[in-house]
This record gives structure tokens, C-alpha cells and sequence, in this order.
């Protein structure tokens, strides 16, 4: 268990490769549900709990079971089905067990199974090849990553409200153009990884 | 067994070509969009890949909807278009190797594409067999569509070729810029300016991304918005 290469895997996770930012996951929510950061919190809350629970549930599904039988072909509809369940089970585990985590991300919870960077993270982590424990690290900085991209947007959103752009450019195009220049602006973590640690 | 309407099919093929464009009006899809859109060729075989599903999965779900209950659809929809993404991915790993590695993941993700799921929720679980056909293959064309423009926007304003096909003056003074992330959002948000500015505010009747046509939507009560 090499501490360092976790690391890595965790940073490049948050802010060189953020898979919302840069590999263009998870757009819905990121463009539709960060008008409020409470909203935007909740979400990415969802998103994080969600894919820990979904990367631990088939990576060993993939590895102990597809594989070893020569299913792999079956993956795509395997892990769409256990992503589905799994939320399902999440929220009655939750409304029954710890109901404050409920009543926080409850709304968001169903909206997890057509997420796609819940799907995408997942299908990642077996074709890199990671072992059990880079896969989980990898989840836990895609979520981060997803977290920091939403409140940082949201933030930007609160302000562009007052903004008063070219009448075409209302909306949803001054969204996207903020987000552009946040995009932008994550260049900067290139290389920082590799300046850092060497690889 | 509801009841059919008479629509006319050549209306049914451009509405999702132009009036409810995927891509620039109704907002779905926006993922794989603005992802594979750095190479036009990308685009046009990420467009097609989808437009097969969409076709495939609109004629099952419409042949099924007496048969699949209400209240599980969305999971038999799950299934259905797993099924149908697994095929497409299998076929291009087959036949066409140097797309399979460029779209990457981007191929089973087609599985939580919004726009097959929104026409299977909106469309093809109420009409006949073969308008829901008419339908993907509308909306798919729409995908198609938007996919490849974009695509040759940043292609030739980013890297100064078209399909690969270098253009002489700009493959040396190319702005490399709109081959990368933030590019794509640019340009994306540019489209739908003049889609703003072409139908006088008129096309998109949403002003904000939101719900709509999120297979979810019923059960999620607006996602706490």
C-alpha cells in the first residue's frame, strides 16, 4: 500500500482530471442544481456517499464474478442494475437508520442511478485497472472533486444573478460561459501533481 | 391500451431534427456532447451509436407498453437500453476499433443518456411502433446534428482540420484552446445564443437547466429546487 501513489491518484482526482470539469461527467446536476449552495451541497453530499458505496459494490462484482465466469460483456447492464438497487437500499437503510442523513440528501437520492458520473467513475476504475482499495481512493476524489466543482460554481451563480449580460446570452448561455472560465481556471492545478511527488 | 393519434410522420421526423433539437433547445445529452465533440468523426459515430440505441429502444418500449406495468417501467427501461448499449458497444469494438478507444467510456454511458430515456418516457410508451421509430430517428438525426457542428466548430477552430482533413492556413494558426474543456463550453454556450437570438427567445421555453425529461423527475420532486 504505497501511501504516496494514493495520493496522487486522490489529487489528480480533485483537481487535474475533476470529472466534472475536465472530462464533462455529471453535467445535469452540475448545471442544473447549483443555483443555491444548500442545494448544491445536498447533491454533491448524494454524489460522494453514493459512489463510495457504488465503487465498493462492483469492483467486487466485476473482479469475483463477471470476470472469473467470462461475463464481461454483461457489464454495462450489471452495473446500471446494482447502481439502481443500491440507491434504492440506500434510501430505506437511511430513512430508517439515520434519518438527519436522510432528510439531507433524500431528494437527491433517486436521481443518483441516472447520473453519469456515478456510471462513468465505476466503469473507470476497472478499465485502469485499479486494485480494490486505488478504486475506492479514486471514488472518494471524484466525489471530492464533484463537491469542490458545485460550491464553487454555485458561488459564481449567486453573483452572475445580478448580471446583465446581451439579452441572447440570459440564462443558460451565461451559465455555461461561468462555467468555462472555472474550467479555465483548473488548468492551473496542471502539473502540480507531478512537480509535487515526482511521477 | 391508450388511444393513438393520428400524426403525420414527416412532422414527427423534423421536430426532432429542428423544433425540439436534443442538443439546442430541450437541453439533454449534454454530457457526451460536449465530450466527444473535440473531433468531428467522433462526433458523427458517437451521434450514430446513439441514434441506433434511441431507434432500437423507442420500437421495443413502444411494442412492450401494453405489457410493461406502470409503476416498474423505469427499471424495464434500464434493461431494454442496457441491452441495446452492450450490442452497439460490442459492434464498434468489432468493426470500427480506433472509435472504440475514442469515445472511451463515453459508449456505455450512453445507457444514462437523457434523450433516450426522455423519448422513451415522453414518446414511444404512448405512440405506435412506427412513429416511435420515426421519432428516434428524428431525434437522433437532431443529436447527430448539433454533435457534428459543434464538433466542426472546435475541430477546425482548435486544431485547423475537418474529419481529419487539414484546412491550409488554419492547421498553423490554430487555437488550441477549443479543443480542451473550457472550449467546449464556449462554444456550446455560443449555439445556444443564436438559437436565442434566431427564434427571438422563443425556442428554448426553459430559461434554466432543470428537470424536464430526466427519467427521474417523478420521484425526486424537483431535485429540491
Amino acid at each position: 500500500m504505497d501511501v504516496k501513489h494514493m495520493i496522487v491518484i486522490m489529487m489528480s482526482a480533485v483537481f487535474v482530471n475533476n470529472y466534472v470539469l475536465s472530462q464533462f461527467l455529471g453535467m445535469c446536476p452540475f448545471l442544473g442544481v447549483s443555483k443555491e449552495i444548500k442545494n448544491a451541497a445536498g447533491m454533491s453530499g448524494a454524489v460522494m456517499f453514493v459512489m463510495l458505496i457504488a465503487t465498493a459494490a462492483t469492483w467486487p462484482i466485476q473482479h469475483y464474478i463477471l470476470h472469473e465466469k467470462g461475463l464481461d460483456y454483461l457489464q454495462t447492464v450489471v452495473f446500471i442494475l446494482v447502481i439502481a438497487a443500491l440507491v434504492q437500499l440506500t434510501k430505506i437503510i437511511l430513512k430508517r437508520y439515520i434519518p438527519p442523513l436522510h432528510d439531507a440528501l433524500g431528494v437527491f437520492l433517486p436521481l443518483m442511478v441516472s447520473n453519469c458520473v456515478i456510471f462513468g467513475v465505476t466503469i473507470t476504475n476497472i478499465n485502469n485497472d485499479y486494485t480494490f482499495f486505488e478504486a475506492v481512493v479514486n471514488a472518494l476524489g471524484a466525489g471530492g472533486g464533484f463537491f469542490l466543482a458545485m460550491i464553487l460554481f454555485s458561488g459564481i451563480r449567486e453573483h452572475t444573478q445580478n448580471a446583465d449580460p446581451p439579452p441572447s446570452f440570459k440564462g443558460i448561455p451565461l451559465t455555461l460561459i461561468s462555467a468555462a472560465i472555472l474550467s479555465l481556471s483548473f488548468f492551473a492545478f496542471g502539473g502540480v501533481v507531478e512537480n509535487l511527488f515526482g511521477h | 391500451m391508450t388511444r393513438l393519434k393520428k400524426t403525420p410522420k414527416l412532422g414527427i421526423l423534423t421536430n426532432g431534427l429542428v423544433k425540439e433539437n436534443p442538443v439546442l433547445v430541450s437541453l439533454l445529452g449534454i454530457c457526451p456532447a460536449l465530450a466527444v465533440s473535440t473531433q468531428s468523426s467522433n462526433a458523427l459515430g458517437m451521434g450514430i451509436a446513439a441514434t441506433f440505441v434511441l431507434i432500437c429502444s423507442n420500437i421495443a418500449i413502444s411494442s412492450a407498453r401494453g405489457i410493461i406495468p406502470k409503476r416498474v417501467r423505469i427499471p424495464c427501461y434500464i434493461v431494454l437500453i442496457a441491452g441495446f448499449v452492450s450490442f452497439v458497444q460490442m459492434f464498434v469494438e468489432a468493426f470500427a476499433y480506433p472509435l472504440y478507444q475514442a469515445l472511451g467510456i463515453f459508449l456505455p454511458l450512453i445507457v444514462v443518456n437523457c434523450i433516450v430515456f426522455s423519448r422513451a418516457e415522453v414518446f414511444a410508451r404512448k405512440n405506435s411502433v412506427i412513429n416511435s421509430a420515426v421519432d428516434a430517428l428524428g431525434m437522433g438525426a437532431g443529436f447527430t446534428l448539433a454533435l457534428t457542428a459543434m464538433a466542426s466548430i472546435r475541430e477546425i477552430l482548435g486544431s485547423g482540420t475537418w474529419f481529419g482533413i487539414s484546412i491550409p492556413l488554419l492547421s498553423t494558426y490554430n487555437i488550441p484552446i477549443f479543443t480542451m474543456a473550457p472550449g467546449g463550453f464556449v462554444v456550446f454556450a455560443i449555439l445556444i445564443a443564436i438559437v436565442n437570438k434566431v427564434s427571438r427567445g422563443k425556442a428554448l421555453r426553459r430559461t434554466e437547466f432543470g428537470c424536464a425529461g430526466c427519467p427521474s423527475e417523478h420521484n425526486c420532486g424537483k431535485g429540491g429546487q
